[in-house]
């Protein structure tokens, strides 16, 4: 590992970075940096390029230009496992379940894998990460029974499994009744404290807003604005945007 | 930590430990196998211990790792080739079986560096296509005379009743020893991680699986173990022909014996292996109608209990009696080692 950064220095810096598919731009040109203890909300019409973005920081796709450093050290071309040994992690907006192994195999493997823990030490923060995402119910039930609520929280349960430096999350809150949604934001707040980076992407502002105190809005690939949430929802080009996607 | 401290993980179950008992107590019981049965039920349990470990490596390819193969025959094939060759060369017979799986194993690894490379279809089918390279390749061989073929003439110097127990012997530690090295693999954390692949690559890798690493490790055991039932095929018979064994039946084979038995348990395949040498024995195994049978129960199987007979079992009674799960009880033992800590101490 690197030495310790200091304490201002950003976690996750992101620079220049481009992602085409074909000819389709899908992220163009973004510049972009946070500290370990921020918590961003990112917001944007659909196809604005968010779960693009996230999938090139973790190295599920390798970006076509620019340059990832991660605690210091330059990420952009290695492999998202070591990515993930390194403290990232992502969930899925489509939750993607190990759907032949029960809840807590999910879990276990996130922390035997990129969670590095030993056989007691995965044990402990696998029945830890099930109670705060609040799954101990179902944790001997295999992946493939659970409904769309219980995979999208398997999603966070597996990568707090990990234990991870920055909790990229997408789209986990969708859905959810208003006492859900607040336990949801009772449970990130609980992240934040415990020291997790955060990035956030949500179009339930709201819900969000408990949470983030930086928001980004990003559109057709490109970021169009960050800042304090307030300043970005007053945002003209931000209010733009959502008219002319038409998602809210 | 009030609720969770009281939250334990389970592996073994009274049933599993009884089950494991009873396991090794046959096992221990078919060690002294040819002092008490007559020569014929002698060979053939030599014959269900060379299936058995043909359908728990296949399945620990397929129904575990997800990497679905049509051209193990290249190992099982190769197993036996390396054996004649070994023995050619002046080793002993018995040892000469072994070492051969070991060198196919080895073969496999350089091997896996290009097939795991290969997406689902792309895999099944190019592994087919190595057996039948590797089939022409041995077929160059002057020892083997192209498809005439060749014979283990070393194991003349054996009398016939010390080779028939010496070659149950080798067959039943050789399952035995894969029976072992596959419960422990899958028990590991490794074998969370290659059913994590199975299920999702993508997902897996994201949190942290090394995907082609840990496809290698079943990979090259799965290599090891038909090159290993190749080679005890190759002392059962004695003749070697390469188009026997290079055969794609025995891949058919192993996935008759897996599909039937349950894809992805650990008890399903040894059910579906005795299943397998129960209908050979009374039908005989052989001829069109036989593969025609064979083809039709597989495909029953597939439409209509796709997770074979022991993963009706599993999904109906939740039924393990071997430890390779794990299981979240509440429990009275203190956990091992204090909650998460802080995220930013990992080395
Ligand atoms: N693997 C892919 N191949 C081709 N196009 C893709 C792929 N993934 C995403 N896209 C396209 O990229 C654009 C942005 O998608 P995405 O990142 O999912 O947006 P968002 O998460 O903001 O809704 C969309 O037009 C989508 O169709
Ligand atoms: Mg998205």
């Amino acid at each position: 590992m690197p030495e310790a950064p200091l304490p201002d220095a950003p976690v996750l810096e992101v620079a220049g970075l481009a992602k085409r598919f074909g000819a389709l731009v899908v992220l163009d040109d973004i510049d972009f940096a946070m500290r370990g203890d921020e918590a961003i909300g990112i917001v944007g019409p659909n196809g604005a390029g968010k779960t693009t973005f996230l999938s090139v920081i973790v190295g599920a796709h390798p970006p076509s230009r620019g340059t990832i450093r991660f605690r210091g050290a330059d990420v952009t071309r290695m492999p998202a496992a070591d990515r993930c040994r390194r403290g990232i992690i992502r969930t899925h907006q489509v939750p993607r379940p190990f759907s032949g192994m029960t809840v807590f195999e999910n879990v276990f493997t996130a922390a035997t894998s990129g969670g590095g823990a030993g056989r007691d030490e995965a044990y402990q923060r696998s029945i830890e990460s099930l109670a705060l995402c609040g799954m101990m119910g179902v944790a001997n039930r295999r992946a493939d029974t659970l409904g769309l609520l219980d995979r999208k929280r398997l999603e966070l349960a597996r990568a707090l499994g990990t234990n991870p430096v920055l909790l990229l999350l997408d789209e986990i809150g969708g859905g959810l009744t208003d006492a859900e949604a607040g336990a949801l934001v009772e449970t990130i707040r609980e992240l934040r404290h415990r020291g997790i980076g955060i990035v956030w992407i949500e179009h339930i502002v709201h819900v969000l807003l408990q949470v983030a105190d930086r928001l980004i809005c990003m559109d057709a690939g490109r970021i169009i604005a960050d800042g304090r949430p307030d300043d970005v929802m007053a945002d003209r080009t931000v209010i733009d945007a959502y008219l002319g996607g038409g998602a809210g | 930590m009030s609720p969770l401290g009281s939250m334990r993980v389970q592996r073994w179950t009274p049933l599993s430990v009884g089950s494991v008992a009873v396991s090794v107590a046959v096992l221990v019981l078919l060690a002294f196998g040819p002092a008490l049965f007559s020569p014929n039920v002698i060979d053939k349990l030599t014959t269900l211990f060379i299936y058995v470990l043909l359908a728990i490596t296949w399945n620990a390819l397929a129904g575990y790792g997800g990497l679905v193969s049509i051209g193990q025959q290249a190992f099982f094939g190769l197993g036996a080739y390396a054996a004649v060759r070994l023995t050619h060369a002046g080793m002993s017979v018995y040892p000469a079986l072994i070492l051969a799986a070991i060198l196919v194993a080895a073969v496999s690894v350089p091997l896996s560096a290009f097939m795991l490379r290969l997406r689902a279809g792309e895999f099944a089918i190019g592994m087919w296509v190595v057996a039948e390279l590797l089939h022409l390749l041995v077929n160059l061989d002057g020892l083997i005379q192209g498809e005439t073929g060749t014979s283990l003439i070393a194991l003349d110097a054996y009398s016939a009743v010390a080779r028939r127990a010496l070659t149950y012997w080798t067959a039943l530690g050789s399952m035995t020893v894969l029976l072992v090295l596959l419960l422990v693999l899958l028990r590991s954390p490794t074998g969370a991680a290659i059913q994590a692949i199975r299920d999702s690559e993508e997902a897996a890798a994201s949190v942290g699986v090394r995907v082609l690493t840990t496809k290698r490790v079943i990979f090259v055991v799965a290599a090891f173990g038909a090159a290993l039932a190749g080679a005890l095929w190759l002392s059962t018979t004695i003749t070697f022909q390469p188009k026997t064994y290079f055969s794609v039946q025995w891949t058919a084979y192993m996935i008759f014996m897996v599909l039937v038995g349950g894809l992805g348990t650990f008890e399903g395949p040894i059910i579906g292996a005795v299943i397998f040498f129960l209908v050979g024995t009374w039908f005989g195994a052989d001829g069109v109608w036989y593969l025609i049978g064979l083809g039709a129960t597989a495909l029953v199987f597939a439409l209509f209990l796709p997770r074979g007979l022991w993963g009706w079992v599993d999904t109906r009674f939740g039924l393990r009696l071997l430890p390779v799960g794990y299981r979240v009880v509440a429990g009275r033992e203190p956990p091992a080692v204090p909650a998460i800590q802080t995220p930013h101490i990992r080395s």
